[in-house]
């Protein structure tokens, strides 16, 4: 009896074993991909993807494919396609992504379907995209991705406190930020990003202004350049003597309510971020703030100009014929001049030269654009394949003149490592 | 309630078809305890053996950009890479010293003082108690972002506070001297109770006797705890601290949550945790990132070991 019993219990287990394996393999197996799969999108928290997604329904029922859509912030984005690229998800059709900051990586590790074949689609009209946003979306004559949100830098202000309209100079900039500078009051003139790698972006735009850039045109390190000096010291003293206290801990969540809720009175950033000073929900400053176009440094007015947005699609998609429907639906000419028309810069002519379009911006931004556009340098950050680490060590003397500390030896040093990282990189680049 | 008597029932299981060696119950059970033991020990193979074997042989590569994609063996060159590294990783190494150091003595001396006037029984205990398991009940990301708030430099309740009393505003998260010390701070708040419920614990099943008798004989307050309840309290007081040091040297999530990737602008809560996980996620060095991983978690298994030996001495 307790032999048959212990028999049975052992059995019993055996299949209870047999059928957890067959259950788990079924779970994450490679299971048929059927019309109730859904099309998995992730998207990062920026105004374009909560546009995009109140009209999924439409994408929906045109093409008969259920859309998931998962919004994350930037940071958490780029962690997730590491993860799940990495383990060649299949989870994971399109894909929102930043072509400078993560198309090469992802190009290097094979990780993005080439969409050169698909964009020829003549009713795609890749021409109409600019030209600027096109190379960004090729990489070894190979596109990539497709852009959909381009961004320029922003030089918002208080109009109430500048009757007279911003200032032309980053040297006027200056002078005026640190006459409305009132720290006992909690009123600054400036407040910009001082987080060392986010800062970057923003810092891009000094550093051209004062005749820089992050590389020579040899391709060797321009960090410790004497224009590269002066922008970084500029931007220090632009934040430590007006900016608020604890700038070296802020990127754009930290310094976007303390401009809407009218605590300063200069703010650089992107300018496709806009709606968060126009919106009453949010901003205490509907009324009275301002878009000004980039001001000139020592070399002149030079900030960038870059597709900051794109679509992709996973290689390991199951689905990659729906998520190219996607693609050409979101970024195609009529989707792009939709969401332009609503205040959200995309990346086609075709949607520029539509004043209709244009008149979804404020005026005022509309032509901060326009002249950020004729002088728009193509990149924000180093052109590498490991962003983040070139990102970290440009930002080190960024950082050092925020706190005052001495600039030219941490440049040096800065200079001395980005040299080493350059050599890796390239290395990595033609391997 | 039935028992089973060995002998007889090893009779009746060696009843078998002829020709057939029969087996012995020890012998089915010994067969039956593996299969039973083998859903947990998948588990422990799959979740715990494999990653570290994983890691362990990307220590040795160098994996870049994708974990998967064609990887040579370098030998010994990352772990080589790591230590002659004199900007992030010693750097990180002394701030999860300074931080684990700081923040246990601490919570060890306030919970030990908490536990000490918590020891008698009075009205309200329970309730006390219940109200110390708060700041254990939230998570870490929650408490940084509870505390990013109250110390926020320009808005933060904070500062409002210390200008009320006349202190000077703070910058404290927002300042690259302060943070360290601010997270160390805001750690003791969150563990400190823990302390204090292992030691409540422990003291609870100390004897009153030697207690009493010191008394007697005229030993001070003083004098009573530390040389009659702290010499019987050693080995609860060793147990806490083990577990309390191997948790902060791992404190990762309320880092990243108040200072973001790298530790802060000038890496200024920068430990080896939040070094491995940039350089994971951040700059995808796969290979690099194991072995600064491996030398974690050798130094972590050398702070158990040398722990556990002083606390065994100290009990012997």
């Amino acid at each position: 009896m307790t032999s048959r019993r212990t028999a049975l219990s052992r059995r019993a287990l055996l299949t209870a074993a047999g059928s957890a394996a067959a259950l788990t393999a079924c779970a994450s197996g490679s299971g048929a991909v059927g019309p109730n799969t859904p099309l998995r999108v992730a998207a990062a928290n920026h105004v374009w993807s909560n546009a995009l997604r109140e009209r999924l329904p439409e994408f929906e029922q045109v093409t008969g494919r259920r859309v998931s859509m998962q919004i994350l912030t930037a940071d958490q984005l780029s962690s997730s396609y590491n993860v799940k690229l990495n383990a060649s998800a299949v989870d994971l059709d399109v894909m929102m992504m930043r072509p400078l900051q993560e198309q090469l990586l992802f190009a290097r590790n094979d990780w993005l379907v080439d969409l050169t074949d698909r964009v020829a689609d003549p009713a795609f009209d890749w021409a109409d995209v600019q030209d600027a946003a096109r190379a960004r979306s090729t990489t070894r004559d190979r596109v990539l991705s497709v852009p959909v949100v381009t961004e320029r830098p922003a030089l918002y202000y208080r109009k109430d406190l500048l009757p007279d309209g911003p200032p032309q100079t980053l040297e006027a900039l200056l002078e005026q930020a640190l006459s409305f500078t009132d720290r006992d009051a909690g009123v600054y003139g400036f407040v910009g990003r001082g987080q060392r790698a986010p800062a970057v972006s923003q810092w891009s735009n000094i550093l051209y202004s004062f005749g820089g850039d992050f590389t020579t045109p040899e391709g060797r390190s321009g960090i410790d350049t004497p224009a590269a000096r002066a922008a970084y010291t500029y931007y220090g003293d632009l934040l430590r003597r007006a900016g608020p206290p604890g700038a070296t801990n802020m990127s754009l969540e930290q310094t976007m309510p303390i401009f809407a809720q009218g605590k300063s009175a200069f703010l650089i950033d992107a300018d496709s971020v806009y709606t968060n000073f126009t919106d009453p929900k949010i901003s205490k400053i509907i009324d009275t703030v301002g878009f000004g176009p980039w001001p000139a440094g020592p070399a002149g007015s030079v900030p960038y100009d870059i597709p900051s947005w794109s679509l992709a699609i996973s290689r390991f998609s199951r689905l990659q014929d729906d998520a190219w429907s996607f693609l050409q639906w979101a970024a195609g000419p009529e989707k792009v001049l939709e969401i332009q028309t609503a205040g959200i810069p995309g990346a086609r002519r075709s949607a520029w030269a539509d004043p209709a379009a244009v008149a979804g911006f404020p005026p005022e931004l509309a032509e901060s654009m326009r002249r950020n556009i004729e002088n728009g340098a193509d990149h924000d950050r180093p052109e590498v394949i490991q962003v983040g680490r070139a990102r970290d060590i440009v930002g080190r003397p960024l950082v050092a003149a925020i706190l005052g500390q001495d600039v030219d030896a941490v440049a040096a040093d800065a200079h001395e490592e980005f040299t080493d990282f350059l050599v890796r990189d390239n290395r990595q680049q033609e391997a | 309630m039935s028992t089973t008597h060995p002998g007889r029932t090893s009779e009746r299981l060696s009843v078998a078809p002829a020709g057939k060696p029969s087996r012995t119950f020890e012998q089915q059970n010994r067969r039956l305890r593996w299969l039973m033991l083998t859903p947990a020990l998948g588990f422990v193979g799959l979740m715990i053996i494999f990653p570290l074997l994983f890691t362990l042989n990307l220590s040795f590569t160098d994996a870049f950009g994708a974990v998967n994609s064609g990887r040579r063996y370098l030998g010994l060159q990352n772990f080589a890479d790591a230590l002659s590294d004199n900007r992030r990783f010693w750097p990180a190494l002394g701030r999860t010293a300074v931080f684990t150091v700081g923040a246990v003595a601490l919570e060890t001396v306030f919970g030990l003082a908490i536990a000490m006037l918590m020891r008698k029984a009075f009205t309200g205990a329970r309730i006390v108690r219940t109200i110390l398991m708060v700041p254990l009940l939230a998570t870490p990301v929650a408490i940084g972002i509870l505390w990013l708030l109250i110390l926020d430099p320009t808005s933060g309740i904070a500062n409002e506070l210390l200008q009320g009393i006349g202190v000077p505003r703070q910058e404290f998260l927002g300042s690259v001297s302060q943070s360290l010390g601010v997270l160390m701070l805001i750690d003791v708040w969150q563990w400190t109770p823990m302390m204090t419920l292992l030691l409540l614990a422990g003291l609870s099943t100390l004897p009153e006797e030697p207690e009493e008798a010191a008394l007697v004989d005229g030993a001070s307050a003083w004098q009573r705890f530390r040389f009659v309840i702290l010499p019987m309290l050693s080995t609860t007081l060793l147990t806490a601290l083990v577990l309390r040091a191997v948790d902060a040297l791992k404190t990762f999530d309320i880092l990243y949550a108040t200072k973001g990737p790298g530790g802060g602008s000038d890496f200024e809560v920068e430990t080896l945790n939040v070094y491995a996980y940039g350089l994971t996620f951040d700059y995808q060095e796969y290979g690099l990132a194991a072995a600064v991983l491996v030398l974690f978690t050798l130094g972590i298994i050398g702070v158990v070991v040398v722990l556990r030996l002083r606390s065994g001495r100290t009990t012997s």
